[in-house]
């Protein structure tokens, strides 16, 4: 009985994990605007070739604090135009053939998935000669996209057994810096899961106050005033 | 021929007097003088649905009933509309705050009998009106085109193939396709933008004159209308204008904050009120890990599932459901307690009505979860599950049927306290 | 001042404050609705400017480019059209266009920012049927006094190669030329003006 209450209450981090990896919390801050530039330079350099983000505008990372004019230079490669949605690079067909599934659009995967799931899964990827990529994933086991970050992080190998990480080789980064890296990317993906989420929560802190501060007073004021003919 | 000057006096001598109706049922319509807390949320249910009137309007200039388009569309609400995002969460919210407050609402009627004698038609309407709200948003639900809202209509619309004879037809016909797909999307949108809606405001105009001609209950279950003044106006009544308008204008300012606390910081509420998975378009080849409704019905859809299945259909669980809802229309009759109020009940209803309220949230939440949830039984030879939470849900649907069935019997032999002639306040 | 209207002016004010103040919310709360009406992102972006390469524009030739939903011609005029400019300023109902749209740049005789490359919007003023290009030769048709210009096959109004009108058309004014620049000399941007370029 007291197992059984012991899992009702972790299930709801079960929820979205495919498995029961424990999720590290991911560090990320929606007001960090060099993070989120970083975390788009990422996003452009290394994952817009096969995970489109169509329903985000290039335009619109204006609200991250880059001009237009550094937009086209730094993250426009392909024939785009600044107005233009956020496409990837590859063909969604051709990208099926190679990996047997479309990479999916990745606009509102940080809503789906969770901010936890993505740091944890860019950051548990190992070598498994099984696997047809010759990758697989502590988070996302037998999942049919390669390491696209490894040239940063290096190879890991993870071993059965423990369920512990080793390094086979080094990547461009170290752990610390990856890691950097990777919440930087993260908080963009969150970013762009809900652009307006900044805004909302700004406007949310006048319109309580209108309500709380200014109309709830007024109105029960006016009731109790009113209310004094009642006996 | 006009009796009034100008062109108030124009329009009056063509039309029904308006003064009148404002007479009738605000200035001079007489309620009790001592409604509390519980009475919020009637006025309150009608906010809700202007609310939801009004955002869906200006949300229907944007989305798109297509199955290629409708995804894509509610995204571009959200990024590319100006305000878009806002009009979104405004209607999303609504529809879970419809919920509460509606809920809030008819235990209100429990609490103090206000579907008794001369109530009954007022607590029809409002059942009609539970059953088409519930209609509206599972019609809703399928119009953002996720994973959930796929794969929760290709359930429900299962559960009506199950009815002998007539379902897979009947499902068929409601599908208006094999499978749930762009054929469904688009009645759905129709059903949910413009006929569902005008149901809804028509059960409320017939829900509201029928509270107004019998007049409203109130918390002690006393009839105010019993003991007029010299005057003709009940003792105990006040005029709704202005002593309610002022104090339900208190009411939603509270409501609208608690909405907007939800709707700015916290829109999809740990996943009830926007499921995560429903941020994952629709994909009629992959079925989500885990199909849960959303939470508003997951009482039922507990009840549907406790029901283990019979001649290898399905269909008396989704009896169960069907019963577990319509029997609410008979409350009126079921209830034989000669006093209405819980304040002058005995033991025995307070004990049935509270293990009914903690029966239905148990249900709720069990219906959100897994059968898995709280693990399993060991290997008995007599069970046909071992899921621990499947036998926890037969046993509050036994008690949920039971508060209803045995009512009868047992607030008819009820102690009961003395009603008093006056309104306590 | 007595009791009664001690209190009738109290529940006056709170009432005159609660509606301002509730009115004020009110207003608040309809911008966001009334704002989402006007041109969405996905609108702007569609009506962003338009660049064309004009580097193999012969002399003498029409390219007709989509911008914000209409064709936008742009033709590189010979020196005979350039000069059937001047001999038919009598015949024009507006020849200075005082009445019609178009950018400074594009205030002078003939109505564009380089004399050899005219760009306008190929609508007619009347009631918006695109004409055709009639050239010199057509005099068969346009009659024995045609130098040259566009035809409206809708209601019969005639403009020359500035998009002038001429007299007893229905249309009413010139045509509207948009703002335009050039980026060096093989590109030609639509819907941008120099001084708003790269904003």
């Amino acid at each position: 009985m007291k197992r059984a209450l012991f899992a009702l209450l972790l299930f709801p981090l079960a929820v979205w994990a495919a498995s029961s990896y424990r999720l590290d919390r991911a560090p990320h801050d929606p007001s960090d605007i060099a993070s989120l530039q970083a975390g788009a330079g990422t996003y452009v350099n290394y994952c817009l070739g096969c995970h489109g983000l169509q329903f985000m505008r290039y335009k619109s990372l204006t609200d991250i604090g880059l001009s237009e004019a550094q937009i086209k230079e730094f993250l426009l490669f392909t024939g785009d135009k600044v107005g233009d949605m956020m496409k990837a690079v590859q063909d969604p067909k051709e990208a099926k053939s190679w990996f047997g599934v479309a990479p999916p659009d990745l606009s509102v995967v940080a809503r789906s998935r969770g901010a936890d799931w993505l740091y944890t899964y860019l950051r548990t990827f190992y070598r498994d000669p099984k696997t047809p990529t010759g990758w697989n994933n502590a988070v996302f086991p037998n999942v049919a996209m390669p390491h696209a970050l490894w040239t940063l992080q290096g190879e890991l190998a993870l071993d059965p057994k423990t369920h512990k990480f080793t390094e086979l080789s080094k990547g461009s980064m170290s752990t610390t810096e990856y890691d950097r890296t990777v919440r930087d990317l993260v908080n963009f993906l969150v970013y762009v899961g809900e652009p307006a989420a900044e805004r909302r929560k700004a406007i949310g802190i006048v319109v309580l106050f209108v309500l709380l501060g200014l109309l709830f007073p007024l109105t029960y004021w006016l009731k109790k005033e009113f209310w004094k003919d009642v006996k | 021929m006009q009796s009034r000057p100008g062109l108030w006096g124009w329009f009056d001598a063509r039309m029904p007097s308006v003064a009148e109706q404002w007479r009738i049922h605000a200035a001079e319509y007489y309620a009790p003088k001592n409604f509390n807390f519980w009475y919020f949320f009637g006025s309150l249910a009608l906010l809700v649905l202007v609310i939801q009137i009004v955002s869906g309007i200006f949300l229907t200039m944007n989305y798109k009933p297509d199955a290629n388009l409708a995804f894509g569309s509610v995204e571009y609400i959200m990024r590319d509309v100006p305000g878009g995002w806002l009009i979104r969460y405004i209607h999303s919210t609504g529809a879970s705050a419809f919920f509460i407050v509606v809920y809030l609402h008819m235990f209100r009627a429990m609490l103090y009998g206000s579907y008794r004698e001369p109530r009954e038609l007022v607590w029809i309407f409002g059942v009609l009106l539970y059953l088409t709200l519930m209609g509206e948003a599972f019609f809703g639900y399928l119009l953002p085109w996720g994973q959930m809202s796929y794969w929760g209509a290709q359930v429900i619309v299962n559960l009506f193939g199950t009815i002998p004879f007539i379902g897979p037809d009947l499902a068929l016909w409601i599908r208006g396709d094999y499978v749930v797909g762009d054929a469904t999307l688009n009645r759905f949108f129709a059903l949910h933008v413009i006929a569902l809606p005008l149901v809804l405001l028509g059960l409320v105009v017939a829900h509201i004159l029928a509270l107004h001609d019998v007049g409203s209950n109130n918390p002690d279950g006393v009839e105010i209308k019993k003991l007029k003044g010299p005057d003709g106006k009940p003792l105990d009544g006040i005029p709704f204008h202005p002593y309610y308008t002022v104090k339900d204008l208190m009411g939603a300012v509270v409501f609208l904050a608690i909405f907007c606390i939800v709707m700015f910081f916290m829109p999809e509420m740990g996943g009830y009120f926007l499921e995560h998975n429903n941020f994952i378009p629709a994909d009629p080849l992959k079925t989500p890990e885990h199909i849960a409704p959303v939470w508003y019905f997951t009482p039922y859809y507990s009840i549907l599932r406790a029901v283990p299945p019979l001649f290898n259909s399905q269909f008396p669980g989704v009896l169960a459901m069907g019963v577990a809802v319509m029997i609410l229309f008979f409350l009126p009759w079921l209830d034989r307690s000669p006093v209405k109020s819980i304040r002058y009940r005995g033991r025995v209803y307070k004990a049935w009505l509270a293990a009914f309220v903690v029966v239905f949230v148990l249900l709720g939440y069990l219906g959100i979860e897994p059968t898995t949830v709280w693990g399993q039984f060991p290997d008995w030879p007599f069970l046909d599950t071992r899921d621990v939470a499947t036998w926890v849900a037969r046993l509050c649907t036994i008690v949920y049927f039971l508060f209803f069935f045995l009512m009868p019997w047992y607030t008819a032999r009820d102690r009961v306290l003395p009603v008093p002639e006056r309104v306590t306040v | 001042m007595n009791e009664e209207t001690k209190v009738d002016k109290t529940r006056r004010n709170l009432v005159v404050a609660t509606s301002a103040v509730g009115g004020a919310a009110a207003v608040a709360a309809a911008v966001p609705f009334v704002a989402s009406m006007l041109p969405s992102e996905r609108a702007k972006a569609a009506g962003a400017p338009v660049e064309t390469d004009i580097s193999r524009l012969a002399p003498g030739e029409l390219a007709i480019i989509e911008w914000r939903g209409k064709p936008v011609w742009i033709i590189r005029r010979t020196k005979e059209m350039i000069e059937s400019l001047k001999s038919v300023a009598p015949r024009l109902t507006d020849p200075a266009s005082k009445a019609s749209e178009q950018p400074k740049y594009a205030e002078n005789e003939h109505r564009s920012a380089k004399p050899e490359l005219m760009v306008m919007e190929g609508v007619c003023t009347h009631l918006g049927c695109s004409p055709q290009l009639k050239t010199a030769e057509a005099k068969a048709e346009m009659g024995a006094d045609w130098v040259g210009g566009f035809y409206c096959p809708c209601h019969g109004s005639k403009f020359d190669y500035a998009g002038r009108v001429f007299r007893g058309a229905p249309a009413p004014t010139n045509l509207r030329v948009p703002p335009y620049t050039f980026v060096g000399d093989a590109t030609l941007v639509i819907g941008e003006d120099q001084e708003t370029k790269g904003a």
